[in-house]
C-alpha cells in the first residue's frame, strides 16, 4: 500500500512537471509578456529593463525553476487583466465551480446508478427502452443547447428557477450556494445541465456491468442458494459493478471541473470556467497557466483517490496474492 | 396430486421419490423458430440415491438441472411435462415459492469453484447470508453453524479461515466451500453440475469422496451431471445417458457401463481411453452431436449410428424397458415394425415369479453379449492398421543414434518478485518460481513422449522452452544432437524451428476468427516460403485438409463454421503444413468431448504412423497419455519424478506420486474397491517443500526425503527420482487385474 502510494506520487510528480512545463511555455510562445505589460509607446530600453526585471533574460532552465518554485507556493503572478494575484482570482472562483461539480456528480450517481441497475435487471421492459432512448438523446444534444432549453422551460415559461448567477451565497469559509434556499435554487439548473452527460454515462456503464455480472457463476450460485432478489442484485451484483463505475466517475469529475466552461457560460456562473474563458479572450497568460496546473493537479488527485477506493472495495487488491495451501 | 402444502415444509414421506421428472420439455424460442433443448425426458431420484447424468456438451443435461431448480435463463422455458419434488409439483410454483425452495430443499453446485464465490465477500458473509435466508437463526448461531459446515467439508482451521476471502483459498478448498454453501440448509436434493471437471485428478478424487460421504451421512440425493464416465462409475447408483436433448439410456450404473445397449452409449464407452490397457484404436463415433437447429427426424443419433435401420431415420424411439434398464433405440424396441429383439424385451418386461426372474437374468446377459458382439463388429469396421510396436521395451535404450530431441538439465525460473518499492516499504521478498527444475529426457525419432502432471507442474513450460517461446535459464535442448542455444545464424535456427510445430489446447482461441481456413493453414507455408505459386499452395492445402479428414472445400470457410473437433483438425493441418518432423501437442484434446477426443486421438495416431512424426504430448489425462504414448515422464512441481515406457508406468507405477495419480483415476469397471484419495494439495510452487517436493504427501516419507533432493535412479528400464525407490523401501506396486468385461475383444 505504502509502496503503491509512493509510486503513484512519483508518477503524479512527473505529470505535474510536464504540465508545469507546458504552462510555463505559454509565457514564451503565446505572445510576448513584455508586450502585454508595457504600453504601446514604450521604448526599447524600457522593454529591456522590464524583461530584465522579470528575469526574462535568464537562461531557460533558471526561468523554469523559478516558475516551478513559485507555482508550488501557489504564486502564479499577477493577472494581466484583473491586476490581482492569480491565486486570489482563482480562490474566489474555485468554490463556485467545485460546488457546481459536486452537486452535478452527486446527481449523476444518485440518479444514474439506480437507473442503470433498473435497466440492467429489466432489460426488455418498456421503461428501460424509454430510458435508454432518452439517454441517447441526452448524450447527443450539446450541453449548451440543453442548458438553454432548461432555461427556457424552467425560468422563462414556468418561472420556477433563476436563469443565471449563483444567487445568494453565504460565507462558510468560502462563499457557498448550498446553505441558502436561493443559492440552492440557483444551482439546480446548471448542475442538471452539467450532470446530464455523466448521468447517461453512469447509467449505461452500470447497466452494461450489471448485465455482465448477472451472467457470472457466483450470481447463478447465489440464486441457486435461494437468496432473495434484493440480496442478489444489490448485495452481490451491484458491488461487483462498482470498480469500473468509480474509475469512470473519477475521471469524469476531473472532466467536469475542467470543462464546466460551457455550462458556466450559459448560466453566467461565476466559476473558474468563466474565468478561464475570459483569460483566453484577453490572453491573460498567468491565469491560463495557473488554470492548467490546477486542473492537472485535480486530475492527479482524483486518480489517486480512485485507486485508493479500489483497495477498499476489492479485497483481492488489499491482501497479497498469497494462496494458502493446506 | 394432493393439495399443495405451503412451500413444502411437510417434505413428503421418506419412501417416495425425492424427485420425479415427467415428460419434461425445455424450449428456446428464437427468431428462427423454437429450439427444443430438452425433449420429453422422464426420470426419478429416490431418497439417498445418486443419479448420474452423462452426455457430451449440448446434450441438454445442464438445462435439465436448471429447469428442475427453476433457473432456466430466459428465453428458455419449460414447455411441457411436470417436475415433482417430494410428491409435489414444483414447476408451476411462483417465483417467490420457488426461491424459497432453492437452497432450502434443492441445492446446486457448479463446475468452476474459482468463479462460484463472490470475490468481494468473506466466506463467513456468504455462508451466514445463506443460512439466515433459510433457517431461523441469530447471526451468532449462523456463524457457529457456518464454521461447523466448513469443518464438515474438511477445511482445516475453519474457525479462522471462515473470515477469509475466496481468493485466499485454493481451487479444491473453494469447491469444498461451495459444497458447504449448498449444504447450508440441509437440502434433500443436490444438483451437482460438473462439480469436479475444473479440478486436478487428486483433488477430484477428494471432492468425489467428500460428496459421497456427505450424501450417505445426510441421506441427501444427488443428481450428478458430468461428461466424465469415470466419475459416474464411481459415484452414481443409476445413470441416465443423454443425447441431443433426450435420454438414450437409463439404468443401474453397472448395467449401463458394463452392458451398454444403446449404440451411442456403447460408442461413448469405447471411445474412452483406458488407463490399464493398450489399445491401438479407440472406438470412433464419426461426426458430432447435431446442433439444436438441425436435430434430424427420427432417432437423433441415427446419422452417426452404425446400425441404423430405415425406421431410425423416420421415427423417434421412445424409452422402453429392457431388463433393468430403459433404452430409446429401435434395436431394442418390442415392436412389430422391426420385430428384432422383441422376445428379449417382452421377457424382460414381465417377471414377477422366480421363473421370469431367471429369464430376465438370461435376457440381460444375452443383451450384454449382443451388445459386445455389436461393438466388436463396429470396431472392426474401423480401419485398423495393426500397430507394430516393435521392441517397446527397448525404449530406454542406450543407443543415441535415433534420438531426435534431447533435453538435459533444463531449467526455467520466473521472477515474480514484487516491484522494488514494495520490497523496500512492505518487506516483500524476492521470489523466484522454478517452473522447470533440471529436467532430463530424450525423445526418440518417430515416438511419442508424454509429460503428465497436475496443473502448475511445469509441463507446458517445457513445451514452450523446446519450441523457443521461452528461453531456458539453464540446461540444454538438443535437436538432432545440436544444442539449440549454440546455433548461430537466424536462417539456421529458423530452419530447425520450421521442423517443430505446436498444437494448442483451445481450438476456439488458437485460430484467427477473421481468416479463412485456407489462409490459416497456408500461413506457415507462406511465412517459410516453402512453396511458390498459388496453385502449388492450394494443392497443398487441399492435401492437408484431406489428410486431417476434412474436405478441400472447407478451406473457403471461416473457423466459426466448425465444431470444436473440426477446429482441432484445422490446427493439426496448420501444424503439418510446414512438413515438420516434431510435433508438440499441449493438451490437444482436453477441451473436447470424449467421442470427439477419440476421433482426434485416432487421427493423430494414424498421422504419426503415416508421416513418421515424433511427438511431445502434454496432458493431465493419464488415460489419454497411456493411449497415445510410447514413453511417459511424470512431473511434479517442476521436476521429473519418473520416466518410463507407457505400459510400465501405468501398470506398475513406482514413484509414490505416480502411484497416487494412478490411484486417483476413477475405476470404470467398478471392481468395487474404494480408492483412498491422497490427502493434501499441490503446494504452492512459490514455496515448494524442501528436499523431495512430494514429501509432505508421501506415505513413504523419511527424514532424508525432507533434507535431500532425490536424484534419478535407473532400474528395470525406468528412471525414478525417489529416495525410497533408491533404498528399495517401496513396496511393489499393485498389479492391475486385467478385466475384459467392458472392452470389446481385440
Amino acid at each position: 500500500m505504502l509502496a503503491f502510494i509512493i509510486r503513484r506520487l512519483f508518477q503524479s510528480l512527473l505529470v505535474m512537471v510536464a504540465v508545469g512545463f507546458i504552462a510555463f511555455s505559454l509565457f514564451n510562445f503565446v505572445g510576448d509578456p513584455v508586450n502585454n505589460m508595457v504600453g504601446i509607446d514604450a521604448t526599447i530600453e524600457e522593454r529591456q529593463r522590464m524583461a530584465e526585471s522579470l528575469g526574462l533574460n535568464d537562461p531557460f532552465p533558471v526561468q523554469f525553476a523559478r516558475f516551478a518554485a513559485n507555482a508550488v507556493r501557489g504564486d502564479f503572478g499577477q493577472s494581466f487583466r484583473l491586476s490581482v494575484p492569480v491565486e486570489d482570482a482563482i480562490a474566489e472562483r474555485l468554490p463556485a465551480t467545485l460546488e457546481l461539480v459536486f452537486v452535478a456528480a452527486l446527481l449523476s450517481l444518485a440518479i444514474g446508478v439506480p437507473l442503470g441497475v433498473y435497466t440492467g435487471l429489466h432489460r426488455n421492459s418498456p421503461l428501460s427502452r424509454l430510458l435508454l432512448t432518452v439517454s441517447l438523446i441526452g448524450i447527443s444534444l450539446p450541453t449548451f443547447l440543453i442548458g438553454i432549453l432548461l432555461i427556457l422551460v424552467f425560468s422563462v415559461w414556468l418561472n420556477w428557477l433563476p436563469s443565471f448567477g449563483r444567487g445568494e451565497t453565504v460565507d462558510i469559509g468560502w462563499q457557498s450556494n448550498l446553505v441558502s434556499l436561493d443559492g440552492l435554487r440557483s444551482i439546480i439548473l446548471p448542475a442538471l445541465t452539467l450532470c446530464l452527460f455523466q448521468l447517461t454515462l453512469v447509467m449505461r456503464l452500470v447497466r452494461a456491468e450489471m448485465l455482465e455480472v448477472l451472467r457470472t457463476d457466483y450470481i447463478k450460485f447465489a440464486r441457486a442458494r435461494g437468496l432473495t432478489n434484493r440480496a442478489v442484485h444489490f448485495g452481490h451484483a451491484l458491488k461487483n459493478t462498482l470498480v469500473p463505475v468509480i474509475t469512470i466517475t473519477g475521471l469524469q469529475i476531473g472532466n467536469l471541473i475542467a470543462f464546466a466552461i460551457i455550462t458556466e457560460t450559459v448560466f453566467q456562473w461565476p466559476g473558474m470556467g468563466l474565468l478561464f474563458l475570459q483569460a483566453i479572450q484577453f490572453v491573460d497568460i498567468p491565469v491560463m497557466a495557473a488554470y492548467l496546473c490546477l486542473v492537472a493537479f485535480i486530475f492527479v488527485l482524483i486518480n489517486l483517490v480512485v485507486d485508493l477506493l479500489y483497495y477498499t472495495i476489492d479485497p483481492r487488491l488489499r491482501i497479497d496474492k498469497r494462496v494458502h495451501g493446506q | 396430486m394432493n393439495t399443495r402444502a405451503p412451500v413444502l415444509e411437510s417434505a413428503g414421506s421418506a419412501k417416495a421419490p425425492v424427485l420425479q421428472v415427467e415428460n419434461l420439455r425445455v424450449e428456446f424460442p428464437t427468431r428462427r423458430g423454437t429450439l427444443v433443448a430438452v425433449d420429453d425426458i422422464s426420470f426419478r431420484i429416490d431418497p439417498g440415491e445418486v443419479l448420474g447424468v452423462v452426455g457430451e456438451s449440448g446434450a441438454g443435461k445442464s438445462l435439465t438441472g436448471a429447469a428442475i431448480i427453476g433457473l432456466l435463463e430466459p428465453p428458455g422455458r419449460i414447455a411441457g411435462g411436470r417436475i415433482l419434488f417430494a410428491g409435489e409439483r414444483i414447476d408451476t410454483l411462483g417465483r417467490q415459492e420457488m426461491r424459497r425452495l432453492r437452497g432450502r430443499h434443492i441445492a446446486m453446485i457448479f463446475q468452476d469453484p474459482l468463479t462460484s464465490l463472490n470475490p468481494l465477500y468473506t466466506i463467513a458473509h456468504q455462508l451466514i447470508e445463506t443460512i439466515r435466508t433459510h433457517l431461523d437463526m441469530s447471526e451468532r448461531a449462523a456463524r457457529k453453524h457456518a464454521i461447523e459446515l466448513l469443518f464438515e467439508v474438511g477445511i482445516p482451521d475453519a474457525g479462522k479461515r471462515v473470515d477469509e476471502y475466496p481468493h485466499q483459498f485454493s481451487g479444491g478448498m473453494r469447491q469444498r466451500v461451495v459444497i458447504a454453501l449448498a449444504l447450508a440448509a440441509h437440502p434433500r436434493l443436490i444438483i451437482a453440475d460438473e462439480p469436479t471437471t475444473a479440478l486436478d485428478v487428486s483433488i477430484q478424487a477428494q471432492i468425489i469422496t467428500l460428496l459421497k460421504r456427505l450424501c450417505v451421512e445426510h441421506g441427501t440425493s444427488v443428481m450428478l451431471i458430468t461428461h466424465d464416465m469415470g466419475v459416474i462409475a464411481e459415484t452414481a447408483d443409476r445413470v441416465a445417458v443423454m443425447y441431443a436433448g433426450r435420454i438414450a439410456e437409463i439404468g443401474a450404473v453397472q448395467q449401463v457401463i458394463l452392458g451398454a445397449m444403446h449404440p451411442y452409449t456403447h460408442g461413448l464407452m469405447g471411445s474412452i481411453p483406458m488407463i490399464d490397457r493398450d489399445m491401438d484404436h479407440l472406438v470412433q463415433i464419426d461426426g458430432a452431436m447435431p446442433r439444436l437447429t438441425e436435430i434430424p427426424p427420427g432417432c437423433a443419433f441415427s446419422p452417426r449410428c452404425k446400425e441404423a435401420m430405415p425406421t431410425c431415420f423416420s421415427e423417434r424411439p421412445d424409452l422402453a424397458r429392457v431388463g433393468d434398464a430403459k433404452v430409446a433405440c429401435w434395436l431394442f424396441e418390442g415392436d412389430e415394425k422391426t420385430g428384432r429383439r422383441s422376445e428379449e424385451a417382452n421377457a424382460a418386461g414381465k417377471g414377477s415369479d422366480p421363473d421370469a426372474a431367471r429369464l430376465e437374468a438370461e435376457a440381460n446377459s444375452d443383451i450384454a453379449d449382443r451388445a459386445k458382439e455389436r461393438a466388436s463388429a463396429g470396431a472392426s469396421d474401423i480401419d485398423r492398421k495393426t500397430d507394430e510396436i516393435e521392441g517397446r521395451t527397448a525404449t530406454m535404450a542406450d543407443g543415441t543414434d535415433d534420438i531426435l530431441v534431447q533435453v538435459s538439465d533444463l531449467a526455467r525460473d520466473f521472477d515474480i518478485s514484487p516491484p522494488l518499492l514494495n520490497r523496500i516499504f512492505e518487506g516483500g521478498k524476492r521470489s523466484v518460481v522454478q517452473a522447470v527444475d533440471r529436467v532430463d529426457f530424450s525423445i526418440r525419432s518417430g515416438r511419442t513422449f508424454s509429460l503428465v502432471g497436475e496443473s502448475g507442474c511445469g509441463k507446458s513450460t517445457v513445451a514452450r522452452l523446446i519450441v523457443g517461446l521461452y528461453t531456458p535459464s539453464g540446461g540444454r535442448i538438443e535437436f538432432e544432437g545440436r544444442d539449440l542455444a549454440r546455433i548461430d545464424g537466424r536462417g539456421e535456427i529458423e530452419g530447425i524451428r520450421k521442423r517443430m510445430q505446436m498444437i494448442f489446447q483451445d481450438p476456439y482461441a488458437s485460430l484467427n476468427p477473421r481468416w479463412r481456413v485456407e489462409d490459416i493453414i497456408a500461413e506457415p507455408i507462406r511465412a517459410g516460403n516453402l512453396l511458390q505459386g498459388r496453385k502449388a499452395i492450394d494443392a497443398r492445402i487441399a492435401e492437408l485438409l484431406v489428410q486431417v479428414g476434412l474436405s478441400p472445400l472447407d478451406g473457403r470457410k471461416f473457423p466459426h463454421e466448425f465444431s470444436g473437433g473440426q477446429r482441432q483438425r484445422i490446427s493439426i493441418a496448420r501444424a503439418l503444413a510446414s512438413r515438420p518432423e516434431f510435433l508438440i501437442c499441449d493438451e490437444p484434446t482436453s477441451a473436447l468431448d470424449v467421442s470427439v477426443q477419440a476421433q482426434i486421438l485416432n487421427l493423430m495416431k494414424s498421422l504419426q504412423k503415416e508421416l513418421g512424426l515424433t511427438c511431445l504430448f502434454i496432458s493431465h489425462d493419464l488415460a489419454v497419455v497411456r493411449h497415445i504414448s510410447d514413453e511417459v515422464g511424470v512431473m511434479y512441481l517442476g521436476r521429473l519424478v519418473e520416466w518410463s515406457d507407457a505400459a510400465t508406468i501405468f501398470d506398475a507405477p513406482m514413484h509414490p506420486y505416480t502411484r497416487m495419480l494412478r490411484d486417483a483415476i476413477p475405476d470404470l469397471k467398478m471392481t468395487g474397491q474404494d480408492r483412498i484419495p491422497v490427502a493434501g494439495e499441490v503446494p504452492s510452487p512459490l514455496n515448494p517443500p524442501s528436499g523431495c517436493h512430494f514429501h509432505p504427501r508421501c506415505p513413504h516419507v523419511e527424514e532424508r526425503c525432507r533434507r535431500e533432493i532425490p536424484q534419478s535412479t535407473r532400474r528395470d528400464g525406468r528412471l525414478v527420482a525417489c529416495h525410497a525407490f533408491e533404498e528399495g523401501r517401496l513396496p511393489p506396486s499393485k498389479s492391475s487385474i486385467p478385466d475384459d468385461s467392458i472392452r470389446n475383444p481385440e
